[in-house]
């Protein structure tokens, strides 16, 4: 019950905030001097109909605090309006977000389970040859550029053949079973999914041993020991679940910094992706679909904070409180 | 009777730039049911002694050489599962501060049991009553909705009373309590020193009471020892050290109680205390000694004996 007031509570104070990210967005890409529907003219396959139908949609013949209200009242009832294509911004949207959350979703299980450990490692074995390595290691994978690694895995995609160059499915998809389909797509994933684990696997590792390097420093880690407890349960029961906590709230963020973080790497492999279709939109001045995405980038920004909220509710006491 | 006997016990600290020696010959006896205080400034090693016997150190203390006897082994020898046994079941710690020496995330009751189960042939049913009654025991008020609340729920005296309830939980023959009282205010000071001094009495308990208030010793100690830069300058019975106080540092800590002053303006001892890599020829009190001679004091004094029972480090005396 309390649970559900608190959830209730903090996604009623998003609205005000989503709000003033619409308006802000809205106002940056009014202000720069592009003509909204310049591709669209410029496209021989859109009908004079689509084209006006588009203009009184955005009101752009009235002042631009009525056409912000024309903006907000289409997107509250769904209507994203159509891309430089033709094509529903809705459309291209759902089709791609699916894209997008199956590699991000894969990319933090894959931190998390391979991170933690390894920070944990590096803090218990402060100092000692184990934990120097690792941080080397996590040091090149900070300095290593994304589209640069991309790049050099794509080279050895080429060179080898063991994995196809770009995209998320082969030319045969559709005529696959659906375990086939299962493994193409999961081919297709493992270059992205390097990348992206590469780079956020570093952050995570250095995050982790920093946070149970203080915990083990910390009063109550130093009175367990004085309980005579064993090593395993002063770790696991006591470290661990202190040092996590202040993760969780970082997971909030990565969830959505992962999705427009992922942008330069979908672009290297023509994966797509929800990153790569707003860095194509920005590239063509694409407005509509440009509002949209940075749209749902706040969107999933909002919620990925709310879910690390609502985990910390369960695990923290003292947020409880 | 001796219950746990620290002999010459010295311990260095491994830094970057050398090995510096931290304690200095140290030695110390507890008696059963007794509170032994150990008074000195910040930095002169109180804790690292008391820590000692737990073994408990920071990873670049070494002890060079000593022996600490509890049960006639000597602790320091003893291995990581007998050091286990040991902690929080015959010696139990009470830190400096209960405000963050619980663990955050767990509920007192959880935390309480983790001494409690270590008694393997206690049910469930068991464990919880006896948690109440220790906890009944420290006067925490309502003690049985107090086992599934957090520490963030409980004031500082309220958790440190906790803490008291877990050595009392093991029923540890004795008790190090590292400045009980630094961090709880004065009237909760006063509580938590008679709490202590109960249960001293009740349970025939000796206290390790480490301290630099020489009013809580007055009150409640049986034997005292005065720590100075990593060595023991004085140690004596309560009585015949407050009324034959030796040691010049000693009779300079007692002439700095408030108590003591006649004028208006608080006696302090010049300087500072030495640091650990400061080199001192001689006697390491000398540069803030008033009774300092040059002509005999270039030499380290060692423990005497002066009167029976009265055991001082220093030339002058």
């Amino acid at each position: 019950m309390k649970l559900g007031k608190f959830i209730l509570k903090r996604i009623l104070q998003t609205i005000p905030l989503l709000v003033i990210v619409s308006i802000i967005s809205f106002f940056i890409i009014r202000l720069s001097p592009v003509d909204p529907l310049a591709e669209l003219r410029l496209n021989p396959s859109i009908s004079q109909e689509t084209l006006a139908k588009e203009k009184a949609r955005l009101g752009l013949d009235k002042p631009i605090i009525v056409q912000y209200g024309l903006w907000a009242k289409s997107f509250v009832k769904g209507d994203l309006g159509i891309t430089s294509n033709g094509e529903k911004v809705s459309v291209k949207l759902i089709e791609r977000i699916p894209n997008t959350l199956i590699l991000t979703l894969i990319v933090i299980f894959m931190t998390w389970s391979v991170g933690v450990p390894l920070g944990i490692l590096g803090a218990i074995y402060n100092k000692t040859k184990l934990d120097r390595i690792l941080t080397i290691l996590s040091s090149v994978g900070m300095a290593i550029p994304s589209f640069f690694f991309a790049i050099l895995l794509l080279i050895f995609a080429v060179k080898t053949g063991w994995f196809p160059v770009g995209g998320l499915t082969s030319y045969d998809f559709n005529d696959m079973n659906f375990l086939g389909k299962f493994f193409d797509i999961a081919h297709h994933l493992v270059l992205p999914v390097t990348v992206l684990f590469t780079l956020s696997l570093a952050g995570l590792q250095r995050q982790m041993r920093a946070n149970m390097l203080d915990v083990l420093d910390s009063d109550y880690i130093k009175f367990a020991r004085a309980k005579g407890l064993s090593e395993n349960k002063i770790i696991f029961k006591h470290a661990l679940r202190n040092a996590i906590n202040p993760m969780i709230t970082l997971l909030g963020f990565e969830f959505a910094g992962l999705l427009s973080g992922a942008a330069l790497t979908e672009y290297v492999f023509q994966y797509p992706g929800l990153g790569r279709l707003i860095l194509e939109a920005v590239m063509k001045s694409d407005i509509n679909l440009v509002m949209a995405s940075l749209m749902i980038g706040s969107i999933m920004l909002v919620l990925g904070n709310l879910l690390a909220d609502i985990l910390l509710l369960i695990t923290d006491p003292r947020v409880r409180g | 009777m001796k219950l746990l006997d620290i002999k010459n016990l010295n311990l260095s600290f491994k830094m970057e730039n050398g090995v510096f020696p931290a304690l200095y010959d140290v030695s110390l006896s507890l008696n059963k049911g007794e509170i032994h205080a150990l008074v000195g400034e910040s930095g002169c090693g109180k804790t690292m002694t008391a820590m000692s016997i737990i073994k408990l150190l920071p990873k670049n203390a070494i002890i060079t050489s000593g022996e600490i006897i509890y049960n006639d082994t000597d602790i320091l020898k003893s291995s990581d599962k007998e050091l286990r046994n040991i902690r929080g079941s015959k010696i139990a710690l009470i830190p400096q501060d209960p405000m963050t020496s619980l663990n955050p995330l767990y509920t007192i009751g959880n935390q309480l049991l983790e001494i409690i189960e270590k008694d393997k042939s206690l049910t469930k049913e068991e464990m919880r009553e006896k948690c109440i009654e220790v906890l009944e025991l420290v006067k925490l008020p309502d003690p049985k909705n107090k086992l599934d609340i957090y520490p963030h729920e409980l004031s500082g005296g309220m958790k440190q009373r906790v803490i008291i309830a877990m050595a009392l939980a093991s029923k540890a023959e004795i008790i190090i309590a590292d400045e009980p009282t630094t961090a709880l205010d004065v009237t909760i000071q006063a509580q938590i020193m008679k709490l202590l001094n109960e249960i001293k009495k009740e349970f025939n308990t000796s206290i390790l009471l480490i301290t630099h208030d020489l009013g809580l010793v007055g009150e409640y100690a049986d034997e005292i020892s005065v720590m100075y830069s990593g060595r023991i300058v004085e140690n004596a019975r309560k009585d015949e050290f407050f009324n034959n106080t030796l040691h010049p540092y000693s009779k300079a800590l007692m002439g700095a109680l408030p108590a003591n002053t006649n004028d208006k303006i608080l006696k302090t001892i010049d300087g500072q205390p030495p640091n650990l890599q400061e080199e001192i020829i001689g006697c390491r009190f000398s540069p803030r000694c008033e009774d300092c001679d040059i002509t005999v004091c270039q030499e380290l004094p060692c423990l005497k004996e002066k009167t029976p029972n009265h055991f001082v480090s220093c030339h002058k005396v």
